[in-house]
């Protein structure tokens, strides 16, 4: 159990900057993910913290040890990687064993541990098999399997579901959230997948260029991201975004663009004050749209036409239009429209954010 | 007929006589002239020598058989010249520098394949660069530096002299399957506390073993038949091997002793034969390499 440190950690490879100025503390038995599109570094600083990469320049500490110098089987982590890495020549076991080999553990304690885990992860009839007679799921059990009989300081998970079907993530997903509430082993994870990140995750760490863009709870990013990009990564489908132009009528502030203009909330008109007569970005979650009904206030709905109508189920997905701009909006099952129709869209005033066009930031 | 129905179906369901004309007869073609020099050495190697040097017009030739198999050659071989001392040689020769050169091969291949180092890639092309050096040119250089080593007519010559050949080879042969295995393992495994030798040891070569396998058949056929070096730098007849021993020993000026020579050829296959049949099944795995995580 250790808390883990990251202090202005930078990895330069030869022409790329990988990682830039990375500042981060992950608590004792806290589950923090690392998300953020292919190439935004989070896998590399996992590497870094596993000592499979070299420092560039910063720190890393796990517990009280400074690390940067330690090679990987001296920091105390286990790692569970994309491929399941699981030995080929070994059997189930050997491949849970090999850590506990590696660290002259008696036999007898081997033999515990390894039944415990794999009672765990429900695995006991697997042990005598060899890797390649197993499922995907079986392996990433074992894999799994492996990294907890150590009792390490830290998990390492870098892409862990990315190979199993769709289903079989979800399962997993369910299963190594309650694995982590059971070992309370801290433990960073890496993904791609929004989705994922969200529902592990003790806090979210969104990367992008190397940089960190936003760390926070799941529903503090949803809620209040820090940036365009990060509003944009969190939530499927992602937020609407429109250029406005912000401007000063009857002495409320409003933002307009050809096709649509909205009141701007009176919690976020203080701050939008310096930005009268300049373009702005209006951002708003397809959840947060409604069909506009009687009620709803004139200064908060916009017109639009349909484009696409995508029917899932539990809601309907609509690629709507207001003047040239695309808009997606999540509306109940029961609204029935078609290509073409005319129809008004209400919008939850405290839930729309405005972004600096020039620095993206949240206004 | 048959020509209506090769026209209906395509080229390689055609008809019977299609098949034949495109597929059997080049087959056995190939076949044949294939496995006929060995047969006809199978066939000299047990045939007497009264008939062996019987004219061609002869009432009673038989150029395809033998009608009375003997094994005077074989017990020739084995009387009169030096041939189990030959093969015992070139036993000795061809296991070490095949033992030799795989060791290299495994640490620069694992190096090449692994390790991030400056000139990594330029050091790889000039390890396989001394490959496509002929052994015909490299033999005079080496000639001196066995003379100055006063290696000459000792198996050492060619234990140390076949290696330049058989590293490249072995090398090259070795990184490329090191690269099909996938890198993640041996991270693991360092994780998992081993340290990076132990790593190599422990997961990368259990995994490689057809790869080392074949490179180790193939290294060990080079050096059985290879035939410049042992020519050149032996010269007793108890220190030859088996190529040179049969060559230099059963052709005496232009008398060539054909019974013993393709005795001498037959014994002299017979093991790189057993090795390749044995090794079969690991061996086209590593030609075809591929692990699968």
């Amino acid at each position: 159990m250790a808390q883990v440190m990251m202090k202005d950690l930078n990895k330069k490879y030869d022409e790329v900057h990988a990682v830039k100025d990375v500042n981060l503390h992950i608590r004792d038995k806290e589950f923090v993910v690392l998300v953020g599109p292919s190439g935004c570094g989070k896998s590399t600083t996992l590497r870094m913290v596993a000592g499979l990469e070299e420092i560039t320049a910063g720190e890393i500490t796990i517990g009280d040890r400074i690390v940067n110098d330690l090679p990987p089987k001296d920091r105390d982590i286990a790692m569970v990687f994309q491929n399941y890495a699981l030995y080929p020549h070994m059997t189930v076991y050997d491949n849970m064993a090999f850590g506990l080999k590696m660290r002259k553990f008696p036999k007898p304690e081997i033999a515990k541990r390894v039944g415990d885990a794999a009672e765990i992860l429900g695995i006991q009839e697997l042990l005598k098999r060899k890797p390649r007679q197993l499922s995907g799921g079986q392996r990433q059990r074992v894999a799994v399997g492996r990294a907890i009989v150590r009792h390490p300081q830290v998990f390492l998970f870098d892409e862990p579901l990315s190979n199993l079907d769709a289903k079989l993530r979800v399962q997993m997903r369910v299963e190594l959230k309650r694995l982590h509430d059971r070992l309370e082993t801290t433990a960073i994870y890496v993904t791609h997948d929004q989705v994922e990140a969200m529902t592990l995750g003790d806090r979210v760490v969104v990367m992008k260029d190397g940089w960190i863009q936003q760390v926070g709870e799941p529903l503090e990013l949803y809620g209040k991201p820090a940036n365009r990009f990060v509003a944009g990564f969190i939530g499927s489908p992602s937020m609407n975004f429109v250029d406005v132009t912000v401007a000063d009528a009857s002495g409320a502030l409003w933002v307009e663009t050809a096709g649509l203009r909205v009141k701007v909330p009176p919690a976020l008109s203080g701050r939008l004050g310096a930005y009268k007569s300049q373009h702005v970005t209006l951002g708003i979650r397809p959840e947060d749209l409604r069909v506009a009904s009687g009620s709803d206030s004139a200064d908060y709905s916009f017109d639009t036409v349909v484009e696409v109508v995508e029917p899932l189920g539990s809601e309907i997905l609509l690629d709507l239009k207001a003047g040239p701009n695309v808009i997606v909006a999540r509306v109940e099952p029961t609204v029935r429209v078609k290509h073409g129709d005319k129809m008004r869209l209400a919008l939850h005033p405290e839930r729309v954010r405005f972004f600096d066009n020039k620095t993206e930031l949240a206004i | 007929m048959a020509g209506r129905a090769g026209s209906g179906a395509g080229m390689v369901e055609g008809s019977r006589w299609h098949k034949w004309v495109f597929f059997h007869v080049p087959l056995m073609v190939f076949v044949v002239g294939t496995l006929f020099p060995f047969y006809w050495m199978l066939v000299t190697a047990f045939r007497p020598d009264g008939e062996l040097y019987r004219p061609w017009r002869a009432v009673n030739n038989t150029p395809f058989w033998t009608t009375q198999p003997t094994l005077e050659h074989a017990i020739y071989l084995f009387k009169q010249t030096m041939f189990a001392t030959w093969l015992w040689n070139t036993m000795f020769i061809a296991l070490l520098s095949t033992l030799i050169s795989l060791f290299c091969g495994l640490l620069a291949g694992y190096a090449l394949a692994r390790l991030r180092f400056p000139l990594a890639g330029g050091l790889g092309t000039s390890i396989f660069v001394t490959y496509l050096v002929p052994p015909t040119l490299l033999f005079i250089p080496l000639a001196n530096i066995i003379r100055d080593f006063r290696l000459g007519d000792t198996p050492w010559s060619l234990i140390l002299t076949y290696p330049t050949f058989l590293i490249p080879f072995c090398t090259w042969l070795l990184m490329g399957y090191f690269k099909t295995i996938p890198k993640e393992l041996e991270e693991c495994a360092r994780i998992d506390g081993a340290t990076r030798v132990r790593a190599m040891i422990q997961i990368i070569f259990p995994i490689a073993t057809p790869g080392i396998l074949s490179a180790g058949i193939f290294a060990f056929t080079l050096s059985w038949n290879e035939f410049i070096y042992a020519l050149v730098f032996l010269s007793s007849p108890q220190q030859k091997t088996v190529p040179v021993g049969v060559v230099s020993e059963l052709i005496r000026g232009d008398v060539f002793f054909w019974g013993p020579l393709m005795a001498g050829a037959l014994l002299g296959s017979i093991p790189v034969a057993l090795i390749y049949s044995f090794f079969v099944e690991h061996y086209v795995a590593g030609l075809t390499g591929a692990v699968k995580g």
